[in-house]
């Protein structure tokens, strides 16, 4: 990481899995070969704290914008980081056709259940129920309406061509323990050349959910971990699989 | 004859609203008028400010580029604001938690303890309406009775006995910057 | 509250408001800044009024929703703000070619790229020349004020149900964000008491089967529907041209502005009227269609121009095109989201009047 002071709110998930991931690339030893995509979202700046090569995408593009680098230079350890808005919405054409090429890249996908940076709008991933900005029917996100929820790993498990796939949290010192493993197993399917890795990581965005942070950290146990279960979604490995450190 | 005025806090100080009642109370009076609020990512990190331009004719841009008027809600904003005051323009600052000290001259500085008064009358959310009526005393751009009647019609949606709290509030903030005013008028004849 | 029928209205929520009363009964639209406030406006309003509001999975997909819904003949609104616009622009070549009325609102932001949220006016060339590929033009509606923002937006889904044809309306983070007062001047109407269109795609009941299309493998049957759009670009050229003009009787500087810009413009000139100086203002309203013909008259007796606009200079080339070598054609511009002073504008103004004075 830099020595820069991130913009993010108090109590942002974006904080520390950007903690995990740094810590992740540095102790694999990849600082000097890898490359991240951040998104549009609130993560947009990622750049200016991440001390590895960086390059801006698209809404919604960074899974082809990262395909491009690794197919055009495959010592690269390449990973996106994306929002629910920008990967399950706008982008999610870009990360189904990524994964279905079991492309050799990893996902960060940081899910909190709604668009941060614009202001709290309906994301594909608002539960039922959760009022937003653009949910604003007192019962919230409603099926007939606005659908379900998706969920993104189960969707990407399902393509033949992803490898690696689990879903965490970053609510308490023990699921966060848990993500940083999870990265870890993610960068490593990529560095054996395995094929599409993603941790999808339940965040908590304070501000536009109108909570504190610590009673943020308890809904997503109780509210959004009902619906996206934790765990490992998927895991077709065949070398890396016990290198678990 | 063109005023401008800056509204500035915490987001959840409520600044927003006073500019939204002031430019209200302009509209009742037949008065050209803009209000424009910081947007976007500018609000990230807790701060909110807005500014309304009060005129005879056709406003052209709505952006403070140098108000008449600021009203600091908090350090932060006395801070970002008051070097561009128009030279004998006037900063109204929320002494209650506005603690450093104007770093300028050419301006005169009306101090009221707006979140204080708020706490006496029994709601400190209520400093904005306090620090709204010390503004009409200081500015005079809108009268004393449209700016009350817009605040009615601006808060008014919700419940009764807010408005008339919220009146409360302006007339505490308006006699105690009348007050202060007498002070600096002595002091200077 | 002496003034019942004025309100305070925020720039976006008088477009959205403007819609409803217009008819409009289905809008499509997908996040971003400095536009949030419209989405959120419609979301609340469609739902109270019983009608379409849908946050799709991104632009690309609003506008082609947007396409669908108006081949039903309702009338479609969606908005979005620089990049989403740039996604649009497949979608909107498709509606121009299918001939369909839909209303489509940029709120434009500094660029190019991601950029940034500030008020710009950086969008002109991609507006006023089609945007997407293929021989075709959108009309394009500049407001430089609430009231204007409310007053073309109704006019907006007038001339596109008109002409059966995209509109644009133009407009950027300052004009979206700001409240003035708004009168509405206009009747409401309800999407039902809008008339049948009898070009739909409804179901063929009670008459034969028919299609719309933009795919047209034979050349001669695709010049031919070219030349259509060419002949319909050419009657909206003739009619539907809108401009002001401000202090420009004995002027001999002429500043053209738009939207934003002219707003700065009208104080700056002010200023030099009062300090007499010979200076006028044209704004346009209609970007496409732009007022060449007024501009080419004007430049009969004022020798010169100054296009001002918050770009490095688009707009510059229509003056141009409109002077026809007449005049000179200055410029001065910030890019970038900046939004200039009108005293920075009166500057730069005085000082090329000035010159030309020494130079006469
Ligand atoms: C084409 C385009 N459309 C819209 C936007 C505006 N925009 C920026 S970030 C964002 C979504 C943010 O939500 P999410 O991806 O969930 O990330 P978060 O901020 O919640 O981390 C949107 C819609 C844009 N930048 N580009
Ligand atoms: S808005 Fe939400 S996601 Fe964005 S920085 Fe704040 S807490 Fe984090
Ligand atoms: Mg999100």
């Amino acid at each position: 990481m830099k020595d820069a002071v991130t913009h993010y709110c108090q109590g942002c998930g974006h904080s520390v899995i950007h903690r995990l991931t740094a810590e992740v690339i540095e102790e694999l030893g990849i600082a000097d070969r890898a490359v991240g995509v951040p998104p549009a979202g609130c993560a947009v700046l990622a750049y200016f704290y991440f001390d590895v090569d960086m390059i801006e995408a698209p809404h919604g593009r960074a899974c082809a914008v990262a395909t491009g680098i690794k197919r055009a230079n495959p010592e690269s350890i390449v990973f996106s980081y994306q929002g629910d808005g920008d990967l399950a919405a706008i982008g999610t054409a870009e990360a189904v056709h990524s994964a279905n090429r079991s492309e050799n890249i990893t996902v960060i996908f940081v899910n909190n259940a709604v668009y941060g940076m614009t202001g709290g709008q309906m994301a594909p991933t608002t539960l039922l129920g959760q009022r937003t900005t653009t949910s604003p029917a007192a019962a919230g996100r409603e099926v007939h309406r606005e659908g379900y929820p998706i969920k993104v790993s189960e969707l990407l498990a399902s393509l033949e061509g992803s490898t690696y796939i689990e879903r965490c949290a970053v609510n308490s010192v023990r699921a966060i323990r848990r993500t940083k493993k999870a990265i870890r197993e993610a960068f490593l399917t990529q560095m054996n050349g395995e094929g599409f890795s993603m941790v999808e990581i339940l965040s908590p965005c304070p501000t536009n959910w109108k909570m504190s942070p610590v009673k943020s950290w308890k809904w997503i146990d109780e509210v959004m971990t009902p619906y996206f279960p934790l765990g490992v979604i998927k895991d077709s490995r065949k070398g890396s699989k016990k290198d678990a450190g | 004859m063109l005023v401008k005025t800056v509204f500035a806090g915490f987001g959840g100080q409520g600044v927003l609203l006073m500019g939204v009642c002031v430019a209200t109370a302009a509209m009742n009076e037949d008065k050209f008028v803009t209000y424009m609020p910081s947007y976007g990512a500018e609000v990230r990190g807790g701060t909110a400010n807005c500014t309304v331009s009060i005129s005879t004719d056709e406003i052209s841009s709505p952006i403070a580029s140098s108000p008449n008027y600021v009203v600091a809600m908090n350090n932060p904003s006395l801070l970002r604001f008051q070097h561009i005051i128009k030279p004998g323009g006037y900063i109204v600052t929320n002494s209650s938690l506005v603690n450093v000290e104007l770093g300028r001259s050419g301006v005169t500085q009306i101090q009221v303890p707006g979140s204080d008064i708020a706490e006496e009358l029994g709601a400190m959310r209520s400093a904005n309406m306090v620090m709204l009526g010390a503004y009409a005393a200081v500015s005079n751009v809108v009268s004393f009775q449209s700016l009350i009647d817009a605040v009615g019609e601006v808060t008014g949606k919700k419940k009764k006995e807010l408005v008339e709290f919220n009146i409360k509030a302006i007339k505490a903030g308006h006699d105690y910057a009348k007050e202060q005013i007498k002070k600096f008028a002595s002091i200077e004849a | 509250m002496k003034n019942k029928e004025k309100r305070l209205m925020r720039g976006s929520e008088a477009i959205g408001e403007a819609a409803v009363r217009a008819g409009c009964a289905c809008y499509f639209g997908y996040p971003i800044t400095p536009q949030n406030e419209l989405t959120e406006y419609m979301a609340r309003r469609m739902m109270e009024t019983g009608r379409v509001f849908l946050q799709s999975e991104s632009e690309i997909a609003a506008i082609n929703m947007s396409l669908g819904a108006a081949s039903t003949g309702v009338r479609v609104m969606t908005s979005s703000s620089s990049p989403g616009i740039s996604l649009k622009q497949e979608g909107i070549s498709f509606i121009a070619a299918m001939e369909l009325p839909c209303v489509i609102v940029n709120i434009v932001r500094g660029g190019p790229g991601l950029g940034n949220i500030a008020p710009a006016q950086s969008d002109y060339f991609q507006a006023t020349r089609g945007g997407g590929h293929g021989d075709y033009r959108t009309i394009v509606l500049a407001p430089g004020s609430v009231q204007e923002l409310y007053d073309l937006t109704r006019k907006s889904f007038e001339l596109a149900d008109e002409y059966r044809t995209p509109v644009l309306l133009l407009a950027d983070g300052m004009l979206g964000q700001m409240m003035e007062p708004v009168v509405f001047n206009d009747k409401e109407i309800l999407p039902e008491q809008l008339p049948d269109k009898p070009w739909t795609v409804k179901g063929a009941k009670d008459r034969p089967s028919r299609f719309i299309r933009s795919l047209l493998l034979d050349v001669d049957v695709e010049e031919e529907q070219n030349w259509r759009l060419y002949r319909k670009y050419q009657r909206i050229e003739r009619r539907e041209i809108r401009h002001e003009e401000y202090y420009m009787k004995g002027a001999e500087l002429a500043i053209v502005a738009y939207g934003t810009a002219a707003r700065i413009a009208k104080a700056a000139v002010k200023r030099c009227v009062e300090k007499n100086m010979r200076v006028g203002l044209i704004r346009p309203i209609s970007l496409w269609p732009f007022p060449y013909e007024h501009i080419y008259k004007t430049a009969e007796t004022v020798k010169h121009f100054m296009s001002f606009e918050m770009s490095t200079g688009q707009m510059i080339e229509d003056v141009q095109l409109g002077v026809k070598g007449r005049a000179e054609v200055l410029m001065y511009g910030r890019p970038g989201g900046v939004v200039p002073t009108p005293a920075e504008l009166f500057r730069v103004i005085s000082r090329a009047y000035n010159k030309i004075a020494r130079e006469k």
